[in-house]
């Protein structure tokens, strides 16, 4: 794969703008075009309400009322109907949110299980064995386990961290992945986000408010009322 | 790979059915309900309805050959005249004398007991009488059979309460006599009774025997008596009958016969779908009863089903979420929620089932309070295992229906503006 020098293309945006219409018209997202390289570590950062979670939203796939192109791993996935959008982040997309989402049902083991139970590429007793090394990664392997209700807030995130990860994806999204953690596992997932940029050459976008994160990561991309600078 | 897909939304729906068991179980219990009753109302209305016509079969022909008395000639003033340039008023026609007896019977019974559908036809002549007990008279009827063949068509010897056919078979004077004829009479087997003809003559007969045919028209009036002896008492030639009754292998064929016979013979055929139209209508109502119920109860449950997949979809509203931006297609999602309602479906359906055989079993116990003007220990039940099929077949239908519009509500999720917070 790595043959050339150059690294290709992973996420490519091509003046992408969306309005809200609520309760006036106003432009979120302001045109706004970026390419990111395949094993790039880059962190989104700007003022509260800028428009970093919308933008993520419309990279994800998730949301797709904006205007523009978007192009991941050299695909054109505008366009797409919602259930090829589907199985596109089933396998390429591994996602974080802003406040951690689990099945509330399902035990810490069992949600990170789920995607890859999806996804078929391996046999259950497979994907257990996978979860687990996901979970062992962010530190979770004890509460395996557990319900995913009665877990702490920085575990639900720690947990939604090895889910984002279970199928290997090409791209891992994060909506202030560390928000909920404190200093010492902040750096944690700081470690295993930059060694997966580095070592599995997967490409990951963070949006975060913490200065000194930013910092490590290889790229900044700075945002200001809906506009990239 | 689809395979997978589905037992993995199985097992995701599983998942939130038991997480709120109490729900679960209140749904379960609305299809339990609206199951066992309609396999409770199935299986009494036909019994009911089997019953009857088992009473209706045991003791009616399929086909009665008979010859009406026409009454409906053109006068004959219209054969002089032509009716349709004059008018023509004839007040209260007669019929004609003529004798009601089917002409060349004894042929025609050979005939008729020689066509493959036939299993047995009987001769019989019927005439009114009146019975005597002392100076009280009870009117009834007397019915000439050829014994043997009437015997065979309806068991008579089944429904003997003293006495016995072969005496009757034997015995010229003999008359056999329902049983609340009997009773009025006050006699027992053994006993004479005298009978008087329409035409005046009176008859001294021995009871060789009692019956019950368990339907209280007949027990209250018919007697039997060989059709040579009824041929005396009315003082009628030996080949003279007035009906024919015909009891064929199928008796559903009755009414695809009969057309051709009377166009055949020239005499009324009467089947005993038209000589019984009140079991039909009976049959009926009792069909559209069962139908009704059965339905308002399904469509209640479908109801209650309906509702708590609303409520659970609101609820799961952030799972949606999640499952969707994790890569859960809109079908997958669909399945998860259509999968709780069926399960739901079909759990409380078979448990509807076992309650409706239950109480099925129950009511099959009760004893039937009117024992004495129908024979019927207790009420009847009717079991078969289509009925159960279609319980479940109907249990799954509604419950599809119900869980249908709120899974597609589930898969039109917008997955951002729940994330979004
Ligand atoms: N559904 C919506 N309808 C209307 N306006 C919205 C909607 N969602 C978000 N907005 C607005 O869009 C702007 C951008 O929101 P967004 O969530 O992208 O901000 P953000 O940069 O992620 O902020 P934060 O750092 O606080 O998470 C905000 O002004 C917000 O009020
Ligand atoms: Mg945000």
């Amino acid at each position: 794969m790595q043959t050339t020098t150059s690294h290709p293309i992973v996420i490519e945006a091509q003046g992408i703008s969306k309005t809200f219409f609520d309760p006036n018209p106003f432009l979120v997202l302001d045109h706004i075009s970026f390419q990111v390289e395949k094993g790039a570590f880059v962190s989104l950062v700007g003022k509260s309400g800028c428009g970093k979670s919308t933008l993520l939203y419309v990279l994800s796939t998730l949301d797709t009322e904006y205007e523009g192109k978007l192009r991941l791993g050299g695909e054109l996935v505008t366009g797409f109907d919602q259930d090829r959008l589907a199985r596109f982040r089933n396998e390429h997309l591994g996602f974080v949110f802003q406040f951690h989402f689990l099945l509330p049902e399902f035990s810490a083991l069992e949600n990170v299980m789920l995607p890859a139970l999806k996804l078929g590429k391996y046999s259950a007793e497979e994907i257990e064995v996978r979860a687990m090394e996901k979970l062992r990664l962010v530190g979770m392997e004890d509460f395996a386990l557990k319900n995913a209700m009665k877990l702490s807030g920085g575990q639900q995130q720690r947990v939604a961290i090895a889910r984002a990860l279970i199928n290997d994806p090409m791209v891992i999204m994060g909506d202030e992945p560390t928000g909920n953690l404190d200093k010492k596992n902040s750096l944690i997932v700081l470690d295993i986000l930059k060694e997966l940029a580095a070592v599995n050459q997967q490409t990951i976008i963070t949006v975060t408010h913490d200065q000194e994160f930013a910092e490590r990561t290889d790229r900044i991309l700075q945002m200001e009322d809906g506009k990239l600078l | 790979m689809k395979a997978s897909g589905t037992r993995l939304a199985l097992r995701i729906a599983l998942t939130h059915l038991l997480a709120k068991k109490k729900q679960t179980f209140v749904a379960m219990m609305g299809v339990t309900f609206g199951i066992s009753m309609f396999i409770v109302m199935i299986s009494f209305m036909q019994g009911i309805n089997d019953f009857f016509m088992d009473l209706t079969l045991d003791g009616s022909p399929h086909i009665r050959i008979y010859n009406p008395a026409k009454i409906d000639r053109p006068p004959l003033l219209a054969l002089r005249y032509d009716s349709t340039s004059n008018w023509l008023v004839v007040r209260h026609q007669r019929p004609k004398n003529e004798a009601i007896r089917l002409k060349k019977g004894v042929q025609m019974l050979d005939n008729i007991r020689k066509m493959p559908e036939v299993q047995q036809a009987s001769p019989q002549l019927a005439t009114q009488a009146f019975f005597h007990n002392g100076p009280i008279e009870f009117a009834g009827n007397v019915v000439g059979i050829d014994v043997k063949a009437e015997n065979q068509m309806y068991k008579l010897y089944e429904k003997m309460e003293s006495g016995s056919i072969d005496k009757l078979l034997t015995n010229r004077e003999g008359i056999m006599i329902g049983e609340r004829l009997a009773a009025k009479l006050n006699v027992v087997v053994g006993d004479r009774v005298s009978v008087t003809m329409p035409t005046g003559a009176t008859f001294l007969l021995k009871v060789v025997g009692i019956f019950s045919f368990g339907i209280s028209t007949i027990d209250d009036t018919r007697s039997y008596v060989q059709l040579q002896t009824a041929q005396k008492m009315l003082a009628r030639p030996s080949d003279y009958f007035t009906d024919m009754h015909i009891r064929l292998k199928n008796y559903r064929t009755a009414s695809a016969l009969a057309p051709g016979l009377e166009h055949l013979y020239g005499y009324r055929a009467e089947t005993w779908e038209v000589a019984n139209a009140s079991i039909e209508a009976g049959e009926m109502i009792r069909n559209v009863l069962t139908f009704v119920v059965s339905l308002t109860m399904l469509v209640v449950a479908g109801f209650g089903i309906y509702n708590i997949m609303n409520m659970t979809i609101v609820n799961k509203m952030r799972d949606i979420a999640i499952l969707k931006a994790t890569g859960f297609e809109s079908r997958e999602i669909t399945n998860i929620f259509l999968l709780q309602s069926l399960i739901i479906g079909i759990s409380g359906g078979l448990m509807g089932l076992a309650a409706g055989a239950l109480i099925s079993y129950g009511i099959d116990q009760i004893p039937f309070p009117a024992r004495d003007i129908i024979k019927l220990d207790t009420f009847p039940i009717n079991y078969r295992w289509y009925y159960y099929a279609a319980g479940l077949l109907f249990g799954a239908i509604t419950t599809v229906l119900a869980g249908y519009f709120p899974s597609r509500k589930a898969a039109k999720v917008d997955p951002v503006a729940i994330i979004r917070g």
